[in-house]
This record gives structure tokens, sequence and C-alpha cells, in this order.
């Protein structure tokens, strides 16, 4: 069962990083689109997924967050990617599937993955 | 929308563009399988003028485009189910949405994932106040945010994917021993309308 015992262990554990963190500029961002038209097309397994990847790599300096329709419906799900001193990166068409390779190759090792880019899609 | 969390999703999200701090949010359902789905804001509510046109399509707050669906597809679904939408809302007071369904219809959409829906409202607005209750007759989940926070403190976020994944196991849970979900098929009662 879980507990609300747990959420103190993991109360303990977070101060430490965020200790860590306060010095890291690093931060990149991720923005995935849940408006209507994200949700109808698969937005919150997206959203998941990019939550679920990162927590168990444990990376500390990415935030994920949402935002409403980013203005291409038709690509939904949309997600954005930015990297400090970085271009903004725009991915769509997403599948829960894709975001272990996003996390991997760009958030961890800084590759853009061309393949599922709006650049690739259009 | 493929179930009713999804729908939950999305217009939770209007509180949020409300600016709500405060969101309510109850699933009620009775044996004669009727579900009672209340989505409550202290956000800055609507205009009579706009509340009486808010389910048309061709109304919506965004500036972008002309189209506005989520309403719309919730009073689509409510309704087909036999069931029925209604909103209160004045300026500055807030809103309430309020939707009913019968389960038992053929066209009434599964619940879908409500803890990982309840989660994610929780990390898209990490400093919004949220309650959340689901009764069965079986059993109950609930969650409030003030709660988390007492625990978890001000310096740490409702969004950082650990509390996530701590929130959606923890409602997960909670839902699987409240489940309804034997409820008896449809037509076992000769109900089908």
């Amino acid at each position: 069962m879980k507990s609300l015992e747990e959420l103190k262990a993991i109360r303990e554990k977070m101060k430490r990083q965020m200790d860590l963190r306060e010095n890291d500029e690093s931060n990149i961002r991720v923005v995935v689109g849940m408006a209507t038209c994200g949700i109808a097309a698969g937005a919150r397994p997206v959203m998941t997924a990019f939550l679920d990847e990162i927590n168990r790599r444990g990376l500390t300096n990415v935030t994920v967050s949402q935002t409403g329709c980013i203005g291409v419906c038709r690509l939904e799900p949309v997600a954005e990617v930015f990297v400090p001193g970085e271009e903004k990166v725009t991915y769509v068409r997403l599948r829960p599937e894709m975001i272990p390779a996003i996390v991997e190759q760009h958030l961890v090792n800084h590759n853009v993955v061309q393949d599922y880019t709006i650049g690739a899609a259009e | 929308m493929k179930d009713l969390s999804l729908h939950l999703l999305d217009v939770a999200k209007n509180s949020v563009a409300a600016g709500a701090s405060h969101v309510a949010v109850t699933l009620e359902e009775d044996e004669a399988g009727w579900l009672t789905l209340t989505i409550a804001d202290d956000g800055r509510g609507m205009s009579p003028e706009f509340l009486a046109q808010v389910t048309d399509p061709f109304t919506t707050t965004r500036t972008t485009r002309k189209v506005g669906l989520g309403l719309p597809l919730l009073r689509l679904t409510a309704e087909q189910t036999g069931g029925s939408l209604a909103i209160e809302s004045a300026l500055g007071a807030g809103t309430t949405v309020t939707a009913r369904f019968q389960r038992r219809h053929l066209d009434c959409p599964p619940l879908g994932d409500l803890a990982g829906t309840t989660a994610l409202l929780i990390q898209g607005s990490p400093e919004m106040e949220l309650t959340y209750r689901h009764t069965t007759p079986k059993g109950e989940a609930a969650l409030s945010t003030a709660e988390l926070r007492d625990i978890l403190g001000d310096d740490i976020s409702l969004a950082e994917p650990e509390v996530f994944a701590w929130i959606q196991d923890y409602l997960t849970e909670q839902e699987n021993d409240a489940a309804a979900d034997a409820l008896p098929a449809a037509g076992i009662e000769g109900e089908i309308t």
C-alpha cells in the first residue's frame, strides 16, 4: 500500500537534491500541449511517459510542464523542448513509445531526434 | 475523447485558465448506474451572455480561432447516455460544471484512468488547491493537495516527476479498491431505454 509516509521519504530525498539544483543553470524545459486537441490525440500518455522516464533516470535538471494549444492541432500530440543556448525543438505526432528515445538522446545527450521533429513531418 | 477521465482533464483545465485557486472534482456513482461528475472552481466565472452560449462549438475564449470543443463534447457524451450537462457560473464567483452519465448505457464511455488524470492535473498546476473525491457503492478514492503540501512543505513542488508518480500510484490503489465496475450489465434488469 502507498502511504503518506512514503511522501515524507520523497521529501527528505528531494530536499538534498534541491541544494544541487539551485546551482545548476542548465535547466531544460519540456512543454506538452494539453488542450482539447492534444488530449483527444493522446497527449496524456505522452506527458506521463515523459514524467516516468525522467523520474526513472533521476534527471534533476529537467522541468516538464503543460500548456494549451500550441497551434498545429493536426500534428498533436506536440511537445516543445527548450535547452538553454540551443534552438527550440518541436516534436510532433508523439506516442508514448517515442519518449524514452527523446529523453535519452536529446535531454541527456543533446542530440535532437530529427525523425520526430516538425521539420521531418511537414 | 475516448473516456470520461479525458473529458475531466480537458474541462478542469478551463478552471486553471480561469485563474482558480481551488478546484473541487467529485465523482459520485450510485447503485442505479448514475455517475455525477462535478468540477467546481473559484475562478473568474462567466458572464450570463457567455454562459448562455458556452456549449456552442463556435464559442471559445481562444483568440487564435473560433472553435472550442471541450464543453460541447462533454455535453454530447452526457446526453448520449440519457444524462445531462449543467453549468452554473457568476462573474467573480466561479463556475460549477455538473455532468450526469448513465454508466449502463451502451454509449457511455469507460471511466478511464482517473488516477493518472488527477495526478496530471496536479502536476500541471502545482500551485492550485485541488480536492478530488470519487465515491462508488463499494468505497471511495480521495486526495487533497493541501494534505500533500503539509507533508512536502513549500519548497518541493507538486510538479516534480517523483511526486507525480507517488500521487498516481496512491490514487490508483484507492481507485482499484473503489471500482464499481461490477455493475450489472445493461439489459439484465430490462432497463434499456
